[in-house]
């Protein structure tokens, strides 16, 4: 019966999780095909090349914005969760403002990012209206771009769980802090961050492991210039024709973002144990 | 111009709280002296909950003063305010060990000799053992401890408990009674302890306020609350009271006998039953108005049958007339 009912749990997995990993697995080891595709014999020269600076340099790039994106996620977001599980009766209406976004398309709101901030987009063209500058400020095409783009797609990712932690909070233990004498801000250092980390640790990794892997964003607000381990793994199995390549770079995000998890579990794990 | 006595500790004048067009506290006025044990007694959503948490600051009075010292601090936020809560369910942090919970106060007042203070507080409440476990490794008694010694362990000038006995069993909730009565004793810091269960305001107090519908209806000594009920629902709350028309009579001031007696206020009743308590028996009885009565007679006696016709009476003295 037991076995029954996990059934289509597990023709799931098997279907849209072992079968895809086990080709990106076969992948990784074949040799690329003159035409895209890929060929024998097995090779592990596509992990060899991983270590080739030029593609640690976009790893390490990688985990730099995708870092950055989620630390301002962080101090973006978890104000903005405070504040509305602090709003009363305007909470539902708030956090259906956070979800709005999502009622248009992804690649939408990102090319209006690129209407925000081209040179004739509406940044520059109020700064130069009010002759705040006088010529047009580079705001596209670089890394403040892509992290621009990173905060605003991945912030609810942040929010949703973070207020889902904070609501939860015991209003009696601010009270209780307040009671023995802690100002606001020292019941928010003493007793809401440390008891919300839970919901922190959580609505970082939601953020980060999208942003380390994202592609659109940088692909469209970052130009040509700025690469992450998403536009390499698009540019190995369109114009390089490389799969092999593709799939360990694929592999490899996997694996760091698996490593990131399991470290993070085990901090939190060994944080409630002491 | 008022001049305050240097003890009165806390003043509450006139005190009035609305919530949603409901009136919780209905100009309460109330003056404690410093270094007593005082209770606020009453049912369940009679406003005295609402009126500890005005005194904490957590709730701002609709109107009238609250002042502590002689002074009015309603403007006052919590932690401004010289006055600490244990709170019903203790609202001990979770992420903090016992002692640190206890050190909690003492660190933002900037305190230097945090931990021998706070070890100190642990002791007095007979927990210097369980310093280091989280609230989650501790009893529901142990929690009642540790939030008592937070909040014994800054000295305030007066310390407002709020149904603190509520969440333990019946045996504990006895045994915490005598403590917190010595430990009051012992600190010398005023305590208002809120409960709407009569026996332990009775026990404990000095002073009890006997609040109904937002209103004090009686402040005064227990036996004086007991004995000299001012209202009728004083002296319906505190006790077991037969009524007989306006009169008031406690069971145990009665007597019940099978003949009528010579003279003295008396009722003619029908046995409904006889209970045997142990140390005496209650009679239950039927008057001829249909109304119930309970008598509280000694057990030495020839047991009342049920169906049994007999009389109750009582000393003039022992009756509490109410309009």
């Amino acid at each position: 019966m037991r076995r029954f009912a996990l059934l289509p749990a597990r023709i799931w997995m098997a279907l849209f999780f072992a079968a895809p990993m086990a080709i990106v697995c076969a992948y990784s080891f074949l040799t690329r095909g003159d035409y895209g595709g890929v060929e024998r014999p097995w090779t592990i020269e596509s992990f060899a090349r991983l270590v080739d600076p030029l593609y640690l340099a976009i790893f390490w790039r990688s985990l730099w914005i995708g870092s950055a994106a989620t630390g301002l996620c962080v101090l973006l977001g978890f104000p903005l969760a405070l504040f509305i599980s602090r709003a009363g009766r305007f909470r539902n209406l708030y956090l259906q403002l956070v979800l709005l976004p999502f009622w248009t398309s992804f690649l939408v709101r990102t090319y209006a990012w690129l209407f925000i901030l081209r040179d004739t987009g509406l940044v520059n063209t109020a700064l130069q209206s009010f002759h705040i500058v006088g010529a047009p400020l580079p705001l596209l095409y670089n890394d403040g771009a892509v992290l621009v783009g990173l905060v605003y797609n991945f912030l609810p990712f942040f929010v949703l769980p973070m207020y889902a932690t904070l609501e939860r909070l015991d209003p009696a233990l601010m009270e209780a802090a307040a009671d023995l004498g802690a100002r606001p801000s020292a019941t928010l250092r003493r007793v809401i961050i440390p008891l919300s980390m839970p919901g922190i640790v959580a609505g970082s990794v939601l953020v980060f492991i999208p942003c380390l892997g994202a592609y659109l964003t940088p692909d469209l607000l970052g130009g040509g210039k700025t690469v992450m381990l998403g536009n390499l793994v698009q540019n190995q199995f369109t114009t390089a024709r490389d799969w092999p390549f593709g799939s360990a770079v694929s592999l490899v995000l996997m694996l760091a973002s698996a490593l990131l998890l399991a470290g993070l579990m085990r901090s939190r794990v060994a944080k409630e144990l002491l | 111009m008022f001049s305050y006595p240097m003890e009165t500790v806390l003043e509450l004048r006139g005190i009035v709280k609305d919530f949603a067009g409901h009136r919780a506290v209905d100009g309460v006025s109330l003056s404690l002296e410093r270094g007593g044990f005082y209770s606020l007694l009453g049912p369940s959503g009679c406003g005295k909950t609402t009126t500890l948490r005005m005194i904490g600051g957590f709730e701002q009075p609709g109107s009238g003063e609250v002042l502590l010292n002689g002074a009015v601090v309603n403007e006052q936020k919590p932690f401004q305010r010289d006055v600490s809560t244990v709170f019903q369910n203790y609202a001990l942090f979770p992420h903090l060990s016992a002692l640190r919970n206890v050190e909690f106060g003492l660190r933002e007042r900037g305190v230097r000799d945090l931990e021998p203070r706070a070890t100190k507080a642990l002791e007095l409440v007979h927990l210097a053992g369980k310093r280091d476990n989280l609230p989650s490794q501790l009893s529901g008694g142990e929690k009642q401890r540790v939030a008592l010694a937070r909040s014994l362990v800054l000295e305030p000038q007066l310390l407002l408990l709020d149904e603190p006995l509520a969440a333990l069993d019946p045996k504990l909730r006895k045994e915490m009674r005598a403590e917190l009565k010595a430990m009051q004793r012992k600190t010398g810091i005023t305590f208002l302890f809120v409960t709407h269960d009569q026996e332990e305001a009775l026990s404990m107090s000095d002073r009890v306020a006997v609040m109904n519908r937002g209103k004090i209806e009686q402040f005064g000594t227990p036996e004086e609350v007991y004995l000299r009920p001012a209202t009728r629902f004083v002296a319906g709350f505190l006790g077991a009271m037969n009524w007989f028309g306006d009169a008031g009579v406690r069971p145990e001031s009665t007597r019940v006998s099978r003949e009528a007696p010579l003279g003295g206020p008396s009722r003619k009743c029908v046995v409904e039953s006889s209970l045997f308590l142990g140390n005496c028996v209650h009679v239950n009885a039927i008057l001829e108005t249909g109304e119930r009565a309970i008598a509280e007679v000694p057990r030495a006696q020839d047991p009342f049958a049920e169906g049994e016709a007999v009389w109750i009476s009582w000393h003039p003295d022992d009756e509490r007339r109410f309009p």
